[in-house]
């Protein structure tokens, strides 16, 4: 399949010394479940914030089709940022409204139906939510689109164990056959199981990309051990 | 609720014994409709594509059969079904004796074992 992401040679530094990514050439094919994966300061948000156009690499490139990341681009990408898309002084159903508005492919009734299965009601104020449930609606309105590349960034870490088997449901239930899913994350163990692909990132670069199958057939192990034997401390 | 598994091995070969299961047990009895491959992914909180593999896996050796009209069947073969019974139960047995064998047990003790145990279950 074709890719939808390629990055080349990526690079950022953020004070002209360290490069906080480094070199980077990876690319996201259609149809897959990918697991961004390494320790916190790794580069993990960083090249997410690069693709989503949020940053400007210092150099290399990144091809989103055939457009660098843009408005074009954007439209075509559901992010879910480490910080909140909700405006604590609306209600729901306005992150609702403004999400219809900004994305062409925002599907209203997809998130009204996962509202209603997580008993979660519109018209409530978001500044009455907590913070998992906030976590949830965030979820969602991303969810919602039907969008070619969904980036989760540490989609599950502010929930409870019952809630992130939710959460995981609500991802492969809702996202496109031929879409893919970029999911950063440290807690491997609750997302394993629905990744294809796992990437392997520390200090700026990629250590391996691989399958979790293959690491399961070579090595005997779970990802989240193998991880942890990978990342020892 | 998610399904359980082991780390130390792929989890499609996993998904394909618990299948295999599950249609030995009756739970899919012969020429049942199975869920669609999304469907049972998210039941069992798999990768979609991992899902794919271990019904390829099951088409394979013929236990399910995939028809353009009626989507994915249970086969209707029962030797067929009875054949994957005894290959599932050869597995366990050559598990359970390599499990006793570890602690210490010769093959006469674990016979006697097993008939003590089979004994107590009739009494339950």
């Amino acid at each position: 399949m074709e890719n939808i992401v390629e990055l080349r040679n990526l690079t950022k530094s953020y004070n002209g010394k360290h490069n906080a990514v480094d070199h980077v050439n990876l690319d996201i094919p259609g149809g897959r479940i990918i697991g961004l994966l390494g320790p916190n300061g790794s580069g993990k948000t960083t090249i997410i914030k690069m693709i989503t156009g949020l940053l400007t690499p210092t150099s290399g490139s990144i091809m989103i089709g055939n457009c660098k990341p843009g408005p074009a681009t954007k439209a075509h990408i559901a992010y879910l940022s480490e910080h909140s898309a909700l405006n604590r002084n609306r209600r729901i159903k306005d992150a609702l409204y403004l999400h219809q508005d900004f994305f062409a492919d925002f599907s209203m009734d997809r998130a009204l139906n996962m509202l209603e299965n997580l008993k979660i009601d519109p018209n409530a104020a978001v500044k009455t939510l907590s913070k998992g449930t906030q976590e949830k609606v965030n979820l969602i309105l991303v969810m919602s689109r039907v969008a070619d590349l969904y980036i989760l960034d540490e989609p599950i870490a502010g929930v409870d164990p019952a809630a992130r088997d939710y959460i995981l449901k609500t991802i492969l239930t809702n996202y496109q056959e031929r879409s893919s899913i970029l999911l950063s994350t440290h807690l491997i163990s609750d997302v394993e199981n629905i990744l294809d692909d796992v990437i392997f990132i520390k200090e700026g670069q990629i250590l391996m990309q691989t399958t979790v199958e293959n690491i399961r057939e070579t090595q005997g192990k779970s990802v989240d051990q193998y991880f942890r034997e990978v990342f020892v401390c | 609720m998610a399904w359980n598994f082991d780390n130390d091995r792929p989890i499609y070969s996993q998904l394909v014994e618990i299948l295999q299961t599950q249609i030995v047990s009756g739970e899919y009895k012969p020429g049942d409709k199975l869920p669609s491959v999304r469907e049972l992914a998210i039941t069992a909180a798999v990768n979609p594509n991992t899902m794919q593999r271990a019904f390829s896996e099951l088409e394979r050796e013929g236990l399910v059969s995939t028809n353009r009209t009626t989507g994915r069947t249970v086969t209707e073969d029962p030797a067929l079904i009875s054949e994957v019974r005894k290959e599932l139960a050869s597995n366990h047995v050559t598990c359970f004796f390599r499990k006793m064998k570890e602690l210490g047990y010769t093959n006469e003790e674990i016979t006697a074992l097993t008939s003590e145990a089979a004994t107590r279950e009739e009494n339950e």
